[in-house]
């Protein structure tokens, strides 16, 4: 099925604005993507009708509260294909569910001289809760090297496994370069050495079809704000045994089943790990976001990108001193590169005057930036709402731009 | 010579013919950054980086003759672009008139909003380091 881009872009207040006296081509969607109006009248509506604390009250708003919010937990639940909601937790985002994972998991599983297995291509978020982790219990981290082309070696990875390999947190997608890690074979090739495997998910799961009992994943982490869903949110999914077996993260409301000053018992998941009162109205809202991602469906909205990637590609090759950086084989919506001879700022302030959002920097990726042997990248990355004219305009910028120092 | 006040004018001005259209003037500001004078390789150390620039920013300062002479050189063409113009304002001046000077011509031409906020920052970074040399010399040349 293609997509009528016209009508979901219309869905998206935000996008219809002028900025710097020109229309805005938002082009920053690995950052965050933009919001249609069903989740802001999801988070509205919230507020004006039925505002209440969750689990708790016996009155109609806070069942109603209560109903939706356990409602998207399921909706998440069959977003990611896991067997039951109860191995979905809410919480502040991806990092903070890696942290999650790195300071339950990690410090009752995880001891001295063990391994931990990271790539080149990590957000910082997926390499510095492990380094605490490591310092404290002195175990060990092994990165998995790379190529030129941004690509992870699988053969260099097999190598580093071993009976010590505890677990092998890895991004799905890169936030950077776009690569799409060939997760499937990283997670049979860890739990063949009884490693446990985390996905960084916060770049795949607005793009790529997820299921995470046919993947075999231990954990996944995503944010809702890269899956047009509120800020502010994340998931963390677990299997079962394994999150039953994880101590608790917080302690306070919510988690427990039994507190008296000699000891507390802890509640079932996925509350034990949802202490205080949660994120309700984003919760609730984040349904809205899936539902508009299953109303199109990933497939076509992954067609739509791949296309605007394959575009954006052929028309910037032309330009002179484009430098692509990130040219794995697979890759979601993201196009990374450098203009020679200019700084990534440089090229970034230029576009925005031009009316075109893009991130510059090093993504929060430095060692991976350091591998590359640059200081950062201009990170175009497209959503469904974006197209090829869009691109067009980019490039026809990005041309003018290049001459500046390439003549 | 043309006074700070006189200078920052002449700047005003100069921003003025471009308008409203950011993109001639992130351009232009571009520009200025070529007019930078080269900057002694050997200075290119860390020490002489200014803290709180989101690009890399280094700056020396001379005493000479009673006046302060500045270098500085950055990463990124556009920074290049804003020191260039302190430099016009503010250098081979007394350290009494550094110390003295008001730079309004950076509101007056809306920088903060052409720049956005990360590079204003900087730019007041860049600032403060340059009055800082010049106290620096104001105190050793009243010592
Ligand atoms: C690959 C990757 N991991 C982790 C994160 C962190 O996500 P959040 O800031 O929502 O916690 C991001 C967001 O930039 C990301 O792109």
């Amino acid at each position: 099925m293609s997509l009528n881009i016209d009508q979901i872009r219309g869905l998206f207040p935000v996008l219809h604005q002028e900025v710097h006296g020109k229309p805005l081509i938002y082009f920053d969607n690995a950052a965050t993507t933009q919001k249609p109006q069903s989740v802001l009248d999801a988070l509205s509506n919230y507020y004006g009708r039925d505002n209440s604390n969750i689990h708790r009250g016996a009155h109609a708003l806070a069942d109603r509260a209560t109903q939706y919010y356990e409602e998207t937990r399921e909706a998440v639940r069959e977003f990611v294909g896991a067997k039951e909601a109860a191995e979905i937790i809410f919480t502040k985002g991806t990092t903070e569910s890696i942290n999650l994972v790195a300071q339950t998991f990690g410090r009752k599983f995880i001891g001295k001289d063990d391994e931990i297995v990271i790539s080149t291509m990590e957000h910082h978020s997926n390499i510095v809760p492990w380094q605490m982790l490591c310092e404290e219990k002195g175990a060990v981290l092994k990165i998995i090297p790379i190529n030129e082309a941004g690509e992870i070696h699988f053969g260099e990875f097999e190598k580093l496994l071993s009976p010590k390999t505890k677990l092998v947190s890895i991004v799905h997608a890169s936030n950077a370069l776009g690569t799409i890690n060939p997760v499937r074979k990283v997670i049979d090739a860890a739990h063949a050495v009884g490693a446990r495997v985390l996905l960084d998910g916060a770049q795949s799961t607005a793009h790529l079809e997820i299921n995470v009992q046919e993947l075999d994943c231990d954990f996944l982490a995503f944010s809702a704000h890269k899956l047009y869903g509120p800020t502010g949110l994340g998931v963390l999914y677990g299997k079962r045994e394994i999150l039953e077996a994880m101590p608790p993260f917080l302690g306070g409301g919510e988690m427990i089943k039994e507190v008296t000053f000699e000891k507390t018992t802890y509640n079932e998941i996925p509350f034990k790990f949802e202490a205080g009162t949660p994120n309700i109205a984003d919760v609730i809202a984040f349904k809205s976001a899936l539902d508009f991602i299953k109303q199109y469906g990933k497939p076509a909205i992954k067609a739509h990108e791949d296309a605007l990637l394959a575009h954006a590609n052929e028309t910037m090759k032309p330009i002179k001193g484009f430098i692509p950086v990130g040219t794995a084989e697979e890759k979601v919506s993201v196009l990374s590169f450098n203009i020679n001879g200019m700084h990534p700022f440089d090229v970034g302030q230029m576009l925005d005057a031009k009316g075109i959002a893009v991130r510059t920097g090093h993504h929060c990726t430095q060692p991976l930036m350091k591998r590359f042997g640059i200081e950062g990248t201009v990170r175009a990355s497209f959503a469904v709402y974006n197209t090829k004219s869009e691109i067009d305009k980019m490039a026809e910028g990005l041309a003018q731009i290049a001459r500046f120092k390439n003549k | 010579m043309s006074s700070i006040k006189d200078i920052q004018e002449e700047i005003v001005s100069e921003f003025e013919i471009l308008g409203d259209d950011k993109e001639s003037t992130v351009f232009y500001i571009m520009e200025l950054g070529g007019s930078l004078g080269k900057f002694p390789e050997n200075e290119r150390k860390e020490e002489n980086i200014i803290k709180g620039c989101q690009s890399k920013v280094w700056l020396i300062a001379d005493d000479v003759d009673g006046k302060v002479h500045y270098q500085a050189d950055s990463n990124t063409d556009i920074t290049k672009g804003l020191i260039s113009l302190l430099i016009r304002v503010l250098n081979n001046r007394s350290p009494e008139e550094i110390l003295n000077a008001e730079l309004n011509f950076i509101n007056r031409i809306g920088m903060g909003s052409i720049i956005g906020s990360q590079r204003s920052n900087g730019l007041s970074a860049m600032i403060k380091q340059m009055k800082l040399y010049a106290f620096a010399f104001q105190t050793k040349q009243n010592a």
